[in-house]
């Protein structure tokens, strides 16, 4: 039952945030210079068709009223049509956003593959070559922009190995998995570096607890004692940054998308700034920011579940 | 009399002061990270403030010779597609990518610092007002606040620095707001507070100094994290505009040949992925030692 709670009362916590974001951006679109209405119908609209625009967006009443027009319009899904692409944005939406999604799923198939057992085997074997090794290389991958990366990975994958498509989407299922890898493996690496870090510490600061020993000294066998003393504990503080990270990936498919020429939602953000398609750059603005609010609010439930010391 | 005294006092601590950097110095300097950290920053900042030492090839000027000639004695990493130097044009890079990493980070580490100190220090309604402004910020990914900013601000160097100004300094008063709330309880600052300080002298002499730590770490990666980031929006054509040479465009510049010359994407990438190693063992570095210290 104190879960329920817990979860209303997280997502009423929820509201006045996501409330902020809209004002946020309401006012980017109102900052941008020039008049809103001709911003959203481009450059070359005819005059007509500005001034209905600017009455159905009440730009001659008060900003209050014209704030409220806003959220109407976000909460009816009535985005309005790209300037770009001449579809509704709600439509180029969610025609995109499988793709920049299914990426940060495969970044993240990736970033556990990677850290989990890396960052066990650090962590067991503290100040070891194997630990020191690890250390050095995540550093590396930390530092390194992910983007270059995945521009190497495409010169030795796509054009050396021709192993990969160098870019695009493909038609088939199978040919999106293919496109998805490299990209996939790209974003992964600094989230894999960091996890994996993040792991070891635990790992290093919960062999050395008390109950651990005590574990150990009543007899219990070595791999027990690691898989339900050690890792269950550890794997929490990463779960949590691993939740954290997946909003991370949202906001760098920008990049990736670009490099990789998927059709994503990032890539679809760039291309709109460029374009001045002002209607989309608020609609997936607002998008981005909407999913990493409910992924923290998942990571904050899903930890309240798996550790029970949390009182709710 | 006194003011002698005084004086020889001031001196003595004046002198504590030293022995305990040169202390503190003895034992950075022995920790590897920490060490070869800096080395690579010194080297460069060399490269950043003299490239003329280490090349003869104008970075710009396009009349240089062949296009896309792959690396060789004469071109050390070869030339672009407009016959270009591409080792001049990394090298010149280099005072504006380590600008790109420092300047954007010193503004919001010392404005978020601030912030979290007043928020940690006062409590009540400055910490309110100040940390649910903080999770409205938040809800937006890093790079798409960038962006965003960017989009209403205009493409160009200098928006990028404001756009990671007006973004960066959330991460930076959170920590220190954490680490004050940390340390306000402390015995030490009750007893400054019996003692009758002011509050401005609290804050700046007793809490400042035991809450920055984290700052000070969290710093050298966040410098990583702003070259990066402004690197990826000069790739995606937001940041700094051709011709002048920044890793990031000569990478974007790169992409578009990738399958002909793979020089012109190899080697920006491999100076900037350095230099954020750079930053990256000096912030691990910074993380030991003070770990030391506060044993």
């Amino acid at each position: 039952m104190s879960h329920i709670n817990y979860i209303v009362k997280r997502l009423l916590q929820i509201l006045p945030v996501l409330l902020c974001v809209t004002i946020l951006i309401f006012a980017m679109m109102r900052l941008i210079p020039g008049d809103p209405a001709r911003i959203q119908l481009g450059e070359n609209a005819r005059e007509a068709a500005v001034q209905a625009l600017r009455l159905k967006m009440g730009l001659d009443k008060p900003l209050v009223t014209q704030y409220f027009i806003f959220m109407k319009q976000l909460i009816t899904l009535d985005l309005g049509t790209s300037l770009l692409y001449k579809i509704p944005v709600v439509k180029l939406i969610s025609q995109r956003i499988g793709l920049t999604f299914s990426l940060a799923g495969v970044s993240m198939f990736f970033i556990i593959l990677i850290s989990f057992p890396l960052g066990y085997i650090a962590g067991m074997n503290k100040d070891k070559a194997a630990d020191q090794t690890i250390r050095v290389i995540s550093l590396a991958a930390i530092s390194m922009p992910s983007f270059w990366l995945g521009i190497l990975l495409m010169l030795f994958f796509g054009v050396h190995l021709r192993l990969l498509p160098v870019g695009g989407w493909g038609s088939t299922p199978l040919e999106h998995l293919k496109g998805l890898l490299l990209p996939g493996i790209a974003s992964a690496m600094v989230t894999a570096a960091l996890v994996m870090r993040n792991l070891r510490n635990s790992i290093v600061d919960i062999n050395s607890l008390d109950y651990v020993d005590f574990a150990r000294s009543k007899g219990l066998m070595d791999k027990t004692v690691k898989k339900n003393y050690i890792m269950r504990n550890a794997l929490l503080s990463a779960v949590t940054l691993l939740s954290m990270r997946f909003a991370w990936l949202l906001g760098g498919s920008v990049v990736i998308e670009t490099v990789f020429a998927l059709p994503g939602i990032g890539k679809l953000l760039v291309d709109s700034i460029f374009a001045r398609d002002y209607p989309v750059v608020q609609s997936v603005v607002f998008l981005l920011s909407f999913s990493v609010l409910v992924i923290n609010l998942i990571t904050d439930v899903l930890y309240a579940f798996l550790d029970p010391r949390i009182r709710l | 009399m006194t003011s002698n005294l005084n004086k020889q006092g001031q001196h003595l601590v004046i002198q504590q002061h030293l022995i305990r950097m040169k202390d503190s110095l003895r034992i950075a300097l022995r920790n590897p990270s920490f060490l070869s950290g800096g080395i690579i920053l010194i080297v460069i900042c060399i490269i950043a403030f003299f490239p003329q030492w280490f090349t003869d090839y104008d970075p710009v000027a396009i009349s240089a010779g062949d296009p896309l000639v792959p690396p060789s004695t004469n071109h050390l990493f070869g030339t672009d597609n407009f016959g270009r130097d591409v080792f001049a044009r990394v090298i010149y890079a280099t005072k504006i990518d380590l600008q790109l990493a420092v300047v954007s980070t010193i503004v919001p580490f010392v404005v978020g610092s601030l912030l979290g100190l007043l928020a940690g220090y006062y409590g009540k309604i400055i910490d309110m007002v100040i940390m649910r402004f903080l999770d409205v910020l938040m809800a937006f990914p890093f790079t798409v606040l960038v962006i965003s900013i960017i989009t209403i601000l205009g493409n160009g160097l200098q928006n990028i620095f404001i756009a990671i100004w007006l973004v960066g300094w959330i991460a930076f008063a959170r920590l220190v707001r954490a680490e004050v709330l940390r340390v306000k309880e402390s015995e030490f600052i009750q007893a400054a507070r019996v003692a009758g300080f002011g509050d401005r002298r609290i804050i700046f002499r007793h809490v400042l100094p035991n809450a920055i730590s984290p700052a000070v770490v969290y710093a050298t990666s966040y410098a990583v994290l702003c070259m990066l980031t402004a690197a990826g929006m000069s790739f995606l054509g937001l940041g700094v505009q051709p011709p002048t040479p920044e890793w990031g465009s000569l990478l974007s510049e790169g992409r578009s040949f990738i399958g002909v010359a793979w020089w012109m994407t190899l080697f920006p990438g491999i100076f900037m992925a350095v230099t954020g190693i750079g930053f990256s063992l000096l912030g691990d570095g910074l993380t030991d030692f003070l770990r030391a210290k506060g044993r």
